[in-house]
């Protein structure tokens, strides 16, 4: 008898347990690893702890390229998240998937939640608006490339930091004449020394405003200034002035070692900089290249942002709403940003890091957010808004290969990024009609 | 004399099989089948705007460069991968046969590397020949060459057939001690009576009698240097640099799900399934009759 009754108790238990409270549970699909998925956790759980009727559940599902690929076939299973993480590059993919996207504004707006969309900084908006200039995806990492260089170095050699890029290739030719096996790298060699320097120095990277115009764009580097700038790297890198090491962030050991003097990284390479490195560093502004022009213009952003993705239950939505409202507040991004380099999405933000002195203890970390704002964005350095470009990253990397290689000159590889970029673009507007 | 089992009941034999055949339904027929229908669609990302396009991604295949240099990096690779990971384990097997003492402790030594899954072998790789960091890399500098497999496609192939041979060798190695060790002693006895050097025993009697392992050897390393390469590419080179590395199945997952072109992936899964099924019919066909049971 004594045994029936502790086994109904018990499957009682488990039905009460089972019930608990009316959660409603919001999946977020994200590619921070490492520390910054440390971080991402504490924001996910501190709005868990605020309120009650939502649990904002973050899955790391790996690199950036994974987990929009994860996000589009499990949206093909109807498996899909709610919120997922995808970088700057798939931002034309998202945009076309119009029956598979919740347009940020639009979730706003339905559910009653305060947006005003011109507390977000300009730079970081105008890359994520519609035609129209209506918010699709909510930012929340977002950087941009800064130069960072080994100050021990400088002060061994006798240099200053360089803010041309004569001063910047000077700079590297006098580090290898000084004895270091290499004078400056870059990491994002796509992101960093084509798009960025295109917007920086404000020439366009396709037609129709960098696509934003529509899916008939063309690629437009094959001008004088970027080919001009290619061939510069090229000339340096015969000296080991430059030296390639690979795409992405593979450069970031000849920097941390101290066999290269300078290094183009993003600004949110800050932590493992700082965690890696034996030595002073320092991180500044990208140099100009006063043959095209005398003061850069703004530079654009990389990073990610999260889309909402439909097909779950009304409620859900409520929760997700009411979460970018919480990931929006200043004091919640500027923590964000103060730990990881990533640029405060919001003024306000940004204010409040320096009402905390943030960067007088730190000086350098507010380097990128000077670069974003700089200027009000121009119809060329808004960002970027070309399908394929996924593709057409991997397009310019080995375009670029060839160049450090000698195996072709800097107007051959152009050429063929323009061409090859061409029919990617075709390709997709092809699909996407 | 042929033995035939046999079943009482008519249809147990059918019901035995069902959960094998159940198995290659699933996961194999049917998913060819849809691959074979993708091939002729193009669609976007997330499946939203499909049309049919019939033989437009195909056509669009064999007009693309890039493309058809991937046929000869697959051949130049499987080829490389292949003969390194059969000559390296014949030649471990012959002196793996030759040693008496401690032969178990050298199988197993000489086994391991097969348990080590294709993308840790790479990174394993990798990390001895980083231009930086690694070994190797100093190894070769300090010789004089300059290894930069980032930039040189040349260097990234052999890192990717070294460490795409490496995990094959001990495979090949056991299937030839085997085979070995099932060859009558009395031959090569014999043949040593008769004056041959150890050289001449071994390749006018052991390699010949060793021909129908060497054949079935064959036939696997080639479909592990299509396929199962995957894992050490992707986990080093990416394809690069400059496609250099950038063998078909690898250019299949690129194409699919890096390039979301689900229509152009079908393709060349299709156009790489009929390359296999001709490559496996012709080596039963023509090579299996040259080899003597």
């Amino acid at each position: 008898m004594r045994k029936y009754v502790a086994l109904a108790t018990m499957l009682f238990g488990l039905l009460i347990s089972s019930l608990g409270f009316a959660q409603r549970e919001v999946i977020w699909w994200h590619a921070m690893g490492g520390e910054l998925g440390e971080r991402l956790n504490e924001i996910a759980a501190g709005y868990n702890a605020s309120q009650d009727d939502f649990v904002i559940t973050p899955v790391y599902r790996g690199t950036y390229t994974e987990t929009m690929t994860g996000a589009i076939a499990a949206f093909r299973a109807g498996e899909q998240p709610h919120i997922v993480q995808v970088f700057e590059v798939g931002t034309a993919t998202m945009m076309s998937a119009e029956g598979a996207i919740y347009p940020v504004y639009e979730l706003m707006a339905d559910y009653d939640v305060p947006f005003d969309q011109s507390a977000y900084l300009p730079a970081v908006a105008s890359y994520y608006v519609s035609d129209e200039g209506n918010l699709l995806s909510m930012p929340f990492n977002s950087s941009t490339p800064v130069l960072w260089y080994n100050q021990d170095a400088l002060d061994e050699l006798g240099l200053e930091v360089p803010t041309t890029w004569d001063e910047l290739e000077a700079a590297s030719r006098a580090a290898v004449a000084g004895g270091y096996p290499c004078g400056m790298t870059t990491a994002w060699q796509t992101w960093i020394q084509l798009e960025n320097f295109s917007a920086w120095h404000d020439l366009p990277f396709a037609t129709l405003n960098n696509g934003y115009g529509g899916l008939g764009t063309e690629l437009t580097i094959d001008n004088e200034h970027v080919i001009a700038h290619i061939t510069r790297l090229a000339d340096m890198a015969e000296d080991k002035a430059f030296v390639y090491g690979g795409r992405e962030g593979s450069p970031q050991p000849m920097f941390l070692n101290e066999e290269c003097v300078f290094y183009f990284n993003s600004s949110a390479g800050y932590g493992g900089i700082a965690s890696g490195a034996d030595f002073e560093f320092g991180q500044t502004m990208m140099p100009v290249d006063t043959n095209v022009r005398p003061e850069p213009q703004n530079s654009i952003i990389g990073g990610a942002t999260l889309w909402v993705l439909q097909g779950h239950d009304e409620e859900d939505y409520r929760g997700v709403a009411e979460f970018f409202e919480y990931l929006s507040s200043p004091e919640v991004q500027a923590t964000w940003h103060q730990a990881t380099g990533y640029v405060p999405i919001t003024t306000a933000a940004y204010e409040l890091s320096k009402e905390q002195g943030f960067y007088e203890a730190n000086p350098g970390t507010d380097t990128a957010i000077r670069e974003l704002s700089l200027n009000p964005p121009t119809d060329n350095t808004r960002g970027l808004r070309l399908g394929n470009l996924v593709q057409i990253r991997d397009v310019m990397d080995e375009e670029l290969e060839a160049v450090w290689s000698g195996q072709k000159t800097p107007e051959e590889a152009i050429d063929a990024i323009v061409r090859r970029g061409n029919e990617l673009l075709r390709q997709f507007e092809a699909a996407n009609q | 004399m042929t033995y035939r089992s046999h079943f009482k009941h008519k249809t147990l034999p059918y019901l035995l099989l069902l959960p094998q055949l159940l198995i290659t339904a699933v996961f194999f027929l049917w998913p060819a089948t849809r691959a074979v229908y993708q091939s002729f669609l193009r669609q976007d990302a997330f499946g939203l705007n499909i049309t049919w396009v019939g033989l437009d991604n195909f056509a669009r295949l064999l007009n693309d460069r890039l493309y058809l240099q991937s046929f000869g990096t697959t051949i130049v690779f499987t080829v490389a991968v292949a003969f390194t990971a059969l000559a390296i384990g014949l030649a471990f097997a012959a002196a793996a046969d030759w040693v008496l003492r401690g032969s178990n402790l050298y199988r197993g030594l000489l086994m391991l590397p097969y348990a080590v899954a294709p993308a840790v072998a790479g990174v394993l790789w990798f990390f001895m020949f980083n231009p930086s960091l690694g070994i190797l890399a100093n190894f070769l500098e300090a010789i004089g060459y300059d290894w930069n497999h980032y930039l040189n496609g040349r260097d990234a192939l052999i890192l990717v057939i070294v460490a795409s041979a490496w995990k094959q060798i001990g495979y090949c190695f056991l299937f030839f001690l085997a085979g070995m060790q099932s060859i009558p002693k009395s031959l090569v006895e014999a043949a040593a009576i008769d004056g041959a050097t150890p050289r001449h025993r071994f390749w006018s009697i052991i390699f010949p009698l060793l021909g129908p392992t060497t054949f079935f050897l064959i036939v696997i390393n080639i479909v592990y240097a299509f396929f199962d390469t995957f894992g050490v590419i992707h986990a080093t080179t990416a394809g690069g640099p400059i496609q250099a590395t950038s063998i078909l199945v690898y250019k299949v997952y690129v194409t699919g799900f890096i390039g979301q072109d689900l229509g152009s992936s079908a393709a060349q899964s299709v156009i790489l399934m009929l390359i296999v099924i001709g490559l496996t019919f012709i080596q039963f066909r023509y090579l299996g009759r040259r080899v003597h049971y």
